[in-house]
């Protein structure tokens, strides 16, 4: 979906997705606009972690799924067979549901994608480093103690270092997959405040099952019901008039 | 209130019995190490640790066994080491799992159930007769190896299980390749728990008889190994001969319990080994 200014930057067409014979996603079409955020709500199990897992291909590594229809990254299939998913992941960073810090120092969290991606120099390595966890507007809370490990920060902190983690790679498109389900809520309004920050570089789709959030941050929202897309529009439109008595339903509290 | 102290007294109980457990067990151990730590350390001496034995091994001392248990030990490590570390980080991270998997996995813990003196009987043939290696020092140890590998491969996996998937699937995120993922982020917290597992399953090999029985060990040798090919003495199978076969048992009883403390003080000093390699490494994690 776009608002007219903004090109469709990544989209699935007619997305179908299978765990063994379990359908869990069913024709699922949804494009998420260049420099905008595209939240994806519905219940648990509705198919929106899977969803999100699909345009970087993260369920490549779950044994026995498979993937039917088209997803689409400046036009061009993600399935294609002279894709490198590696570079997919670099240009398609995530974040995940549980801040997941590697037990190293946080200077070496946020080096990390670089250094895999063969970057030795260490003043450049420190210049990304800064930048990045400037990026997660995390720099001031850490700037002394970067050998720390990150094990040592609290849970906001440790998201907002995945954040910078993911920033380094500098990455085209950022997937939160639940950012906020395992933090705070004052945590949680600095997370909200960096992802609106963030969309004036970045593509960001973010899956979340609170849905003030998802009318706070985004600026599409597109609801989701055991693995079926019901409605897709602008957030304003979803959380006002919904066109569909399912959505009406859902964010006015009735089920979910 | 009556209920309460029901409940009280069945905790108390419950306690009870679990402590009296651990205190048998070591109360098992310890007698063991001062009966053979009493009878066996009036025979050491470094004559006794650095003489090969004399006069029809009723003098002398069993450097030659204490040699050639280490070396059969480096020979066991330096096969099933790096094979069952290999083993384990295919089985565990690349292979697909399902039926196959599980079926590989089914039959290597049923191999470490298998006697030892089968592994014996296999090195004959294998190594010995089909491979034609002889009943030597190099025949022997890979007879140990391929007993200890089964017990590699599963602590090793055991310990790869160990870390999250969280830290794979971070890297892979971040644009890593699978392998990079499991060398920077999975084996170096993984490699603690691997290098225990596998030095325990040495220590164990280290002290075993029946696999170097027709593979390699000596009755008795005048002299060290040369080569690989060499036969060589042992401890375990050293003690085995003083304290059922020699002709002279009474009067060589003391050397049996000093060849056997020996041999404990080798195993604890491996074990030893696998803790000291393990806090080393946790802490330069930190």
């Amino acid at each position: 979906m776009s608002d007219g200014t903004a090109p469709i930057k990544i989209e699935t067409r007619n997305l179908d997705f299978y765990y063994g014979t379990t359908r869990a996603l069913k024709n699922v079409s949804i494009g998420c606009a260049a420099n905008r955020v595209t939240a994806i709500i519905g219940p648990s199990g509705c198919g929106k972690s899977t969803f999100i897992r699909t345009l970087n291909r993260m369920n490549d590594v779950i044994p026995g799924t498979r993937i039917e229809g088209r997803i689409l990254l400046d036009g061009k299939d993600i399935h294609d067979p002279d894709v490198d998913v590696v570079e997919l992941r670099r240009r398609v960073g995530m974040v995940f549901q549980k801040p997941n810090p590697f037990p190293k120092s946080i200077f070496d969290n946020v080096a990390y994608g670089l250094r895999i991606n063969g970057m030795r120099d260490p003043r450049k390595l420190e210049e990304v480093v800064e930048k990045s966890l400037q990026g997660a507007a995390l720099w001031e809370e850490v700037k002394d103690r970067l050998e720390a490990n990150a094990f040592a920060l609290s849970g906001g902190q440790q998201q907002r270092l995945c954040i910078a983690r993911a920033l380094a790679v500098e990455p085209e498109v950022i997937l939160f997959d639940e950012p906020c389900s395992a933090i705070d809520p004052i945590a949680t309004a600095k997370i909200e405040d960096l992802i609106h920050a963030l969309k004036k570089r970045y593509t960001v789709v973010i899956v979340t099952h609170n849905m003030q959030q998802a009318a706070r941050v985004s600026d599409f929202t597109a609801f989701m019901m055991l693995g079926e897309l019901i409605e897709f529009d602008v957030t304003g439109k979803i959380f006002t008039n919904p066109a569909s008595k399912l959505t009406e339903d859902y964010i006015t509290g009735r089920f979910g | 209130m009556r209920q309460a102290t029901q409940k009280k007294i069945a905790q108390g109980v419950g306690f009870f019995a679990l402590r009296a457990c651990l205190y048998i067990v070591l109360a098992v151990l310890l007698l063991l190490l001062y009966d053979i730590g009493k009878k066996g350390g009036g025979a050491i001496s470094w004559e006794f640790l650095s003489q090969a034995p004399r006069k029809g091994m009723t003098e002398g001392g069993i450097f030659p066994a204490i040699f050639g248990t280490l070396l059969v030990t480096l020979i066991t490590a330096i096969l099933a080491v790096p094979l069952g570390m290999c083993a384990a980080i295919y089985l565990n991270e690349y292979a697909i799992q399902g039926r196959l998997t599980r079926l590989i996995r089914l039959s290597i813990r049923n191999l470490s159930g298998v006697p030892s003196i089968v592994y014996g009987l296999f090195g004959v043939i294998l190594f010995v007769n089909i491979m034609r290696f002889g009943t030597s020092v190099l025949s022997a140890g890979l007879t140990l190896g391929l007993m200890t590998l089964p017990w590699t491969i599963t602590a090793s996996e055991e310990a790869l299980k160990t870390v999250p998937n969280s830290y794979r699937e971070g890297a892979l995120a971040l644009g890593a390749t699978k392998w990079q993922s499991i060398r920077t982020n999975v084996l170096p917290y993984a490699v603690p728990g691997m290098l225990t597992g596998t030095v325990l399953g040495l220590a164990r090999a280290a002290g075993e008889t029946a696999p170097i029985l027709f593979t390699g060990a000596a009755f008795f040798l005048p002299y060290l190994p040369k080569s690989l090919g060499d036969q060589f003495m042992a401890l375990p199978y050293h003690l085995y001969i003083m304290a059922t076969q020699h002709h002279q048992i009474q009067q060589v009883r003391p050397i049996a319990y000093g060849t056997a403390l020996v041999l404990i003080a080798l195993v604890l000093g491996l074990n030893m080994t696998a803790v000291v390699i393990r806090f080393r490494l946790r802490r330069k994690r930190r």
